[in-house]
């Protein structure tokens, strides 16, 4: 071992020293690099979509910066911290949700906000978190493939706290934690067997889920269906939308030239729908260097969840850079009307603040993952 | 055991990359769904998509209807809308904001609360949109800004419509004035109407015929280009401008009303018995309604409405006095009609009356009596012993549905907003309000016009038109005539008459208004002093209304008594008495008697009215 170390070091000793480096920093620099590409990608579109204003850039700057801190600050702690704090985490973002409905402030109808006197903020941002970390920290304590009663527990883990943030209602969010979970049973290697099992117990219940909507919910599913069918109500979001998406062609108008978003046709064009700003301005040479950028990450993370050295690490690593695509992957669905508006934000594009801080955790798990390889080894 | 478990990790690890291969196909499909969509949308579907596009670069673009002018009936302005000026500046167009508006500032006085309004605009509008810097340019700050305009290109200097009131002070209590629209009343209009309109009618004439006065919006479908700036008018919708009203107020008999009261507080009105329509109508103090229309500041707004003579408050409209001995005629024609008292029946009066069993004194305002008195030397001398051994007899219910005859307790429905009703009390009236018994004692001043009685001053000119014309009965108005400036026809807006002729004999009518053209012309009228040098003959009976309670066996003397504490002065008149063209009540607040002091206001109104009918 310590052989082949020193051959590699003599070997390739310039590259190695800055790696070494970076890993003092544990920073992952091609995930670094694509995750700031994207961010400057994003804060430029988002200053054409707000109409060149410059107010709304240095909220979403300092946002982004308060999130690159908090991505470095999560990849300076090992794994295997992580995987010892999950059960509190997990619990304690419980007590939270719980909090929420008892007594959390409504915001738009929903109630999502939890009030601690000084700032306000989502507890599901946390389960965003906890959650895969949780099924994670469960079955890497058991051999793999888990049993079908180690199954059944983790299915519940993910289940209790879905079920407490789909009745806020947040229904993107709950879509979200419910898959970061699935992931993390998915990559465990379950049979394929259970996989089938679970696909046809998901197909039976989709009508009892149906009936368990919000009417604004069904509304929204019902618009997906047939947006032209209500052109000044719910379905004027994603006309107007795909309007903006169709008029940018193969090459887009150019960037600050996009009819839509800027003679306000375009509703939540810099949070949500800021998707149909940047094809409206880049046409559709743009999307495919956007989206080629983002399997670049994807690629990047599942490359870092294989090369992880304990089953948790694996299992947490992969199923966040799942997440993370599935983010992505829902709100250009919802944008270009493949899917109904679940309201999820374009990942490190879109105006907000606490779901970008939660994504740069994320990251920060990851780069924790790769980086403390060698040293959990040693 | 550790065998196993190295078997495990490897195995384990396998699997997940499996799984992970698998993953990253699935990631990959997907992509490829979205490029297809993308496909479909931006390359199949372009064109038809850029259509709808295209057509989205059209806007509407609502245009403010042009509000009606008020006229007086003369056809002299009261209302209009002139053209202000603002300093407005478009964002993009400034290449460095804060040193233009420091430069704007060294030419034109510029205060941190417009630049507070002006910074919050400049966060939430587009840079192409201009936003108000300054409002109301005077026309110094005009030319000087005009002559250093190459100095600021993207600052234009805008002229907007503002209402505007000529008359300002004469006209505050009848016109009202427009304001800005506040919440509470964005709920109620009609958004679309009103989607370019920023001011509303809050008082008076202004509020009362808004939806009249505003008109209907109009629309202009503009072409943008790309970042919105108008390229052209594709269609223009013209916005239909509001009526045009004018009046029934004369402004000049307004001018001598106001003038004739002074430096008094108080109320005159003067209206045609013959048709209900309002001549003059004068509130005392008033107040300036111009800077209501662009914002008038709190501070002004403060010292308005802690003025301890109340400007704001419409006396004629909204005050309510006790109508004192004003209210004889209209007892008196009660008791003739209840047959309570004949023409010729005769009371002693020896300055007070007292009821049986009660040792109470109801004193007359002369101290040593009128002796033996007629309904009309009642009437002429304003005896009040008469009055109260009538009332004691004709009851307080008989004389309460008869005076309603004339309209007292009921709001005259005149076209302004905010009419008070005043009180005409009745046993039913204070069991109800006041869940007490009627007390006989209460009946004998009621019957004097004191006690629960008050009026505001418009009712009680009201009234008096109906008595004028011997029962012909014409809703109080102020609108003669309304319509579009663009169309000559000019509606007449209609008001309701009624014939209540019947609510008492001719010889009773007669007998009553001979009796009140005596108060005048006699010797022994109380008010005597106006008779002087007129060719005509003016019926009108005094009053005088206390403020404040004298205790028994005391004497009211005027200067001893603050001014704000002294008796209301009041007076109803008509004239010409025999063929009635103007009916007049006059209040004047701490006036202290109706003869001395109102009188001559009603005088001086009558006198005007007559001159400018021979010179018309």
């Amino acid at each position: 071992m310590m052989k082949t170390k020193n051959k590699e070091y003599t070997q390739w000793g310039e590259r190695r020293q800055s790696r070494m480096f970076t890993r003092g920093l544990h920073l992952d620099i091609p995930l670094l690099l694509s995750i700031i590409i994207l961010s400057a990608v994003g804060l430029a579109i988002l200053y054409s979509a707000s109409g060149q204003n410059d107010a709304i850039i240095a909220r979403q700057l300092t946002r982004l910066a308060l999130a690159f801190t908090v991505m470095f600050i999560v990849a300076q702690i090992p794994p295997h911290h992580i995987q010892f704090w999950a059960p509190w985490a997990f619990g304690g973002g419980l007590i939270l949700l719980a909090a929420v409905l008892l007594i959390g402030e409504e915001g738009k109808g929903a109630q999502r906000w939890l009030d601690l006197g000084f700032f306000r903020f989502q507890p599901s941002e946390i389960m965003k978190l906890a959650v895969p970390v949780m099924v994670a920290w469960y079955l890497a304590d058991n051999p793999m493939p888990p049993t079908l009663k180690n199954l059944f527990i983790a299915c519940l883990l993910i289940i209790v706290p879905v079920f407490l943030i789909a009745k806020q209602p947040d229904l993107g969010t709950s879509i979200l934690i419910a898959s970061s979970g699935v992931f993390v049973l998915l990559l465990s290697g379950i049979r394929w067997k259970h996989i089938a099992v679970f696909m046809a117990l998901i197909a039976t219940s989709a009508p009892l889920l149906w009936f368990n909507l919000h009417t604004y919910q069904k509304a929204r599913v019902m618009t997906f269906l047939n947006p032209e069918n209500d052109p000044l109500g719910a379905g004027y979001h994603i006309i107007q939308s795909k309007i903006a998406i169709g008029s940018g062609g193969t090459y887009g108008k150019g960037w600050l030239n996009g009819t839509q978003s800027h003679l306000e046709f375009l509703p939540e064009r810099t949070t949500d729908f800021i998707f149909s700003v940047f094809s409206e301005e880049f046409g559709f040479i743009g999307i495919v260097c956007l989206l080629a950028l983002y399997l670049f990450i994807v690629v990047r993370g599942l490359y870092i969840a294989t090369q992880a050295q304990s089953t948790f690490s694996r299992l947490l690593g992969g199923s966040l850079i799942l997440t993370f695509f599935v983010y992505t992957f829902v709100n250009i669905g919802m944008v270009s009307g493949l899917l109904p508006v679940v309201g999820l934000p374009l990942p490190l594009i879109s105006y907000g603040g606490t779901s970008m801080v939660t994504m740069m955790a994320g990251f920060g798990v990851l780069m924790s993952i790769h980086t403390h390889r060698r040293l959990l080894s040693n | 055991m550790a065998r196993l478990r190295i078997k495990d990790h490897i195995r384990e690890s396998r699997t997940f990359n499996e799984r992970a291969a698998i993953a990253l196909a699935l990631v990959i499909i997907m992509i490829f769904v979205i490029l297809a969509r993308l496909v479909y949308l931006q390359i199949i579907s372009h064109e038809h998509f850029s259509t709808l596009a295209e057509d989205n670069r059209v806007s509407i673009v609502p245009i403010p209807p042009t509000r009606g002018l008020i006229y007086d009936r003369n056809g002299i302005i009261l209302a209009q809308n002139l053209p202000a000026f603002s300093l407005e500046i478009v964002p993009e167009r400034v290449s460095d904001m804060d040193q233009t508006i420091t430069a704007i500032g060294e030419l034109i006085e510029i205060s941190d609360d417009h630049l507070k309004r002006f910074n919050k605009q400049l966060q939430q509008k587009s840079a192409f949109r201009s936003i108000p810097l300054r409002t109301h340019l005077n026309d110094v700050e005009v030319a000087r800004f005009a002559a250093n305009r190459h100095r600021f290109p993207g600052v234009e200097i805008e002229a907007r419509l503002v209402r505007d009131y000529p008359y300002s002070h004469l006209t505050a209590h009848v016109i009202g004035y427009v304001g800005r629209i506040n919440v509470k009343e964005l709920k109620r209009i009609d958004a679309a109407n009103y989607s370019a309109t920023h001011h509303i009618g809050k008082l008076g004439i202004e509020k009362f015929y808004e939806d009249s006065l505003h008109g209907t919006v109009g629309f202009k479908n503009i072409e943008t280009n790309v970042v919105g700036r108008t390229i052209r008018t594709l269609e223009r919708t013209p916005p239909l401008p509001g009526n045009d009203l004018h009046l029934t107020l004369d402004i000049q008999l307004q001018q001598v009303a106001d003038q004739a009261l002074g430096k008094h507080r108080g109320a005159a009105i003067a209206i045609d018995p013959r048709s209900g329509e309002v001549l003059a109508m004068v509130s005392k103090p008033s107040y300036d309604p111009n800077p209501f229309v662009v914002g008038i500041s709190s501070k002004s707004y403060r010292a308005l409405q802690d003025d301890i003579d109340k400007p704001l408050f419409n006396r004629a409209l909204r005050g309510q006095y006790p109508p004192g001995s004003t209210i004889k005629p209209f007892v008196g024609l009660a008791g003739l009609e209840n047959n309570i008292v004949t023409a010729d029946k005769r009371t002693f009066c020896q300055g007070w009356f007292s009821l049986k069993g009660d040792d109470h004194k109801y004193r007359d305002w002369k101290i040593r009596g009128h002796g033996t008195t007629t309904l009309e030397k009642a009437i002429i001398e304003s005896c009040d012993v008469y009055f109260y051994d009538m009332s004691l007899h004709l009851g307080i219910d008989a004389m309460s549905d008869y005076l309603s005859h004339f309209g007292l307790g009921k709001k005259t429905g005149i076209d302004l907003p905010g009419e008070l009703s005043g009180i005409l009390p009745s046993s039913h009236w204070k069991r109800q309000k006041k869940g007490l018994p009627w007390y006989t004692g209460e009946t004998l001043i009621s019957g004097i016009g004191q006690g629960y009685n008050l009026t505001t001053p418009l009712q009680l000119a009201s009234a008096t038109a109906t008595l004028a014309k011997r029962g012909l009965y014409s809703r109080p108005h102020l609108v003669k005539t309304s319509g579009s400036n663009l169309n000559s026809e000019l509606a007449p807006v209609m008001f309701d008459q009624e014939d209540r002729h019947k609510i008492a004999t001719d010889e009773h009518w007669e007998y009553m208004i001979e009796a009140m053209v005596k108060t005048v012309h006699s010797i022994h009228g109380t008010a005597r002093s106006i008779s002087k040098g007129i060719p005509f003959r003016i019926a009108g009976k005094t009053g005088t209304a206390q403020v404040f309670g004298i205790k028994q066996d005391e004497k009211y003397v005027k200067e001893d008594i603050a001014e704000r504490l002294r008796d209301h002065a009041l007076f109803i008149a008509f004239a010409p008495a025999d063929n009635p063209e103007i009916a007049i009540a006059v209040i004047v607040e701490n006036g202290g008697s109706g003869g001395s002091v109102a009188a001559p206001v009603a005088r001086k109104i009558i006198d005007q009215y007559m001159a400018s009918k021979q010179s018309p």
